[in-house]
């Protein structure tokens, strides 16, 4: 015993103070490091992120180089060109570049995507920690808003907003859809807030004085984080289906600018679906591809915000 | 339990108003008047001003609404001038093939999804389980419509198997052919609109069952030695299966949403083209008509769901 006690006095008091420090990181790792061994551990997820990543950058510099005004003109030339003969990915029907448009189009959709899912990711997260933390009336009243939001036809009252709205463009359609798309979220973030503020910890800050914005937000927000980037993920996988569908439809981004839906409507003309494959099959397989792997990563982070699911250490 | 019910009403009223004013706002804010299509171009000026007068169209916004809700409820929803006829009339053709779909869709999503549900809870951890929660990954990914394109492509076009438009041959006729011939064309959309729409089932049902097994009234039955198979029949199924009749008011929503995107590629002469049809013409009747109507519809879905669950699930009840 004696021996253990003049061991210790050789530790000076910084020394000490890092030594705690380092045993409790290792107790209680951060969430960033948690997803990182577990990205290492899943060889399948680090390739899907990776993927994920250089598609992201390889469309958005891609895209500096392609003429967007230029490829939407008619050529004569390569009208239904077949693939590696005049375009590498053929042409469509007015003769302009699939693959061009192909580039200019992913970065179109997958930027309203990005957007869609912060603007609305953002507002859904404030939304269901506000309603779960106050509960009571604030909760009585916000979860009515919530329940009528459900109601609304929503893809039609887009596609009616859309119609109506004069001049609009990407931004204004990332904005308009984000009105609609916070729902899932809040949802969400609102029964977790709950529990969370049923906790002894935040009894505690309120007893202290602490007010109740810095709770929210500076102690139940850090504490559901891993929950906030697993459902942000899986959003963002759905968002990119929201504006490509709409565009498939024809009342999400004006004619003149790709998007991979407005690629995919291709496939609406009987001949393009089965002669021209080549108009509309690599949008299609592109918009697969890229969900499943990022909704893949979702899975993979839901894991490991669920500490029992996890599979590296 | 009656008192959950009538509270859930009277929730509806307001949302019902609510709805009704943000479709009569939506309605106003379309360019155009209801005379748009009706009226001869050539029309003399004042005589126009006049009829809207008449109609009411200068009155502030909610003695037009006033006007508006009266018409609603004594049945007169307009004129589509798209197809010169009642806007009822007009919903009520397309509306049974809608219901046709949808009704073949959502049977085909429970005979889908039930039995999976079930397998994958009973078969925890092992492949068939692993095999089935890789369908549900794969289908909650992928956006529905890209999969309705490739099906079409697939077994529509290449393949031939199923008609790739309309919702019954023309050359057909007689009751008995007339059936066969829509059931042909719903079965291609009505799959794949199943495949998509099982997920949730699937995902709930394999919990509910995973749940159950571990619980502590199972291990006691077990103990007792009664056969495993008893015992998924009497408790764990029963358990499972009830809260799952809920789901269908909820996948109203999804089913009608959906129908918008099936109708548009199987060229399906529904209410979701309809709707379509309606935006690209301007048709303002028969777009305020559907709008309200399909939000009336999901109220009455979570409305039906909601009291079908707490009937089920008494714990709802307490709050």
């Amino acid at each position: 015993m004696a021996y253990e006690f003049s061991g210790r006095d050789e530790l000076s008091d910084a020394e000490l103070l890092e030594l705690s420090q380092e045993a409790e990181n290792e107790a209680t790792p951060s969430t960033i490091r948690v997803m990182l061994n577990e990205f290492k551990a899943d060889k399948t997820a680090m390739a899907s992120a990776i993927f994920i990543v250089a598609f992201i950058l390889l469309v958005v510099i891609g895209s500096f180089f392609v003429n967007v005004p230029q490829i939407m003109q008619t050529d004569l030339m390569g009208y239904y060109a077949k693939p590696f003969t005049n375009y590498i990915l053929g042409g469509d029907s007015s003769g302009r570049p699939i693959l061009s448009q192909l580039v200019v189009g992913s970065r179109n959709s997958i930027l309203i995507a990005i957007g869609l899912t912060a603007i609305s990711s953002t507002f859904g997260v404030v939304y269901g920690l506000v309603s779960g933390y106050y509960g009571g009336y604030i909760d009585l009243t916000m979860q009515r808003v919530y329940d009528f939001m459900m109601i609304i036809p929503m893809l039609m009252t887009i596609i009616v907003l859309v119609t109506i709205i004069p001049h609009y463009n990407a931004i204004t359609l990332t904005l308009l859809l984000s009105i609609f798309y916070w729902m899932g979220t809040s949802r969400l973030i609102r029964s977790s807030s709950l529990a969370e503020s049923q906790k002894d910890y935040v009894a505690a800050s309120k007893v202290a004085g602490t007010s109740n914005f810095k709770i929210m937000f500076r102690e139940i927000l850090p504490n559901i984080s891993s929950l906030i980037i697993v459902d942000t993920t899986l959003s963002f996988a759905e968002n990119i289906g929201v504006e490509t569908g709409l565009s498939y439809l024809g009342f999400g981004l004006p004619d003149g600018t790709p998007s991979l839906g407005t690629l995919i409507a291709n496939a609406n003309d009987p001949n393009n679906i089965t002669q021209y494959w080549w108009t509309w099959l690599p949008a299609a397989l592109e918009i697969i591809l890229l969900c499943l792997a990022i909704s893949y990563v979702g899975q993979v982070l839901r894991r490991t915000a669920n500490a029992s699911q996890r599979r590296g250490n | 339990m009656w008192k959950t019910i009538l509270r859930r009403i009277l929730i509806m009223i307001p949302e019902l108003i609510v709805l009704s004013i943000l479709v009569f706002l939506l309605a106003k804010a379309m360019p155009g008047d209801p005379f748009t299509g009706s009226i001869n171009p050539k029309s003399n000026p004042a005589e126009i001003h006049r009829l809207m007068k008449a109609n009411g169209l200068f009155d502030p916004w909610y003695v037009q609404y006033w006007h508006w809700v009266v018409n609603l409820f004594h049945g007169n929803l307009g004129m589509s001038y798209e197809y010169q006829m009642p806007v009822v009339d007009l919903i009520k053709q397309r509306g049974m093939n809608t219901l046709w779909l949808a009704a073949f869709t959502m049977i085909l999503t429970y005979a889908i999804g039930l039995p999976l549900g079930i397998y994958a809870g009973k078969k925890e951890g092992k492949w068939p389980d692993t095999l089935i929660r890789i369908y549900t990954y794969v289908t909650m990914s992928i956006p529905f419509f890209v999969v309705l394109v490739i099906g079409i492509w697939i077994f529509g076009y290449a393949l031939g198997w199923f008609p790739t438009s309309g919702s019954v041959s023309p050359s057909v006729s007689g009751l008995g052919p007339t059936l066969l011939s829509r059931l042909g064309h719903i079965i291609l959309p009505g799959l794949l609109g199943a495949l998509f729409g099982t997920v949730n089932i699937i995902q709930y049902l394999r919990s509910q069952v995973i749940d159950s097994k571990h619980s502590a009234f199972v291990k006691t039955e077990i103990a007792k030695g009664v056969p495993t198979k008893a015992i998924y029949r009497h408790h764990i199924f029963r358990n499972s299966v009830l809260p799952i009749a809920a789901f269908a008011g909820y996948s109203i929503t999804g089913l009608l949403t959906g129908s918008i995107f099936t109708e548009m590629i199987f060229s399906y002469p529904g209410m979701g083209q309809l709707f379509l049809n309606a935006v690209n013409f301007r048709d303002y009747t028969v777009i305020t008509t559907l709008v309200l109507l399909y939000g009336f519809l999901n109220l009455l879905g979570t409305l039906i769901s909601d009291i079908v669950l707490s009937i089920v699930d008494p714990r709802i009840r307490i709050e």
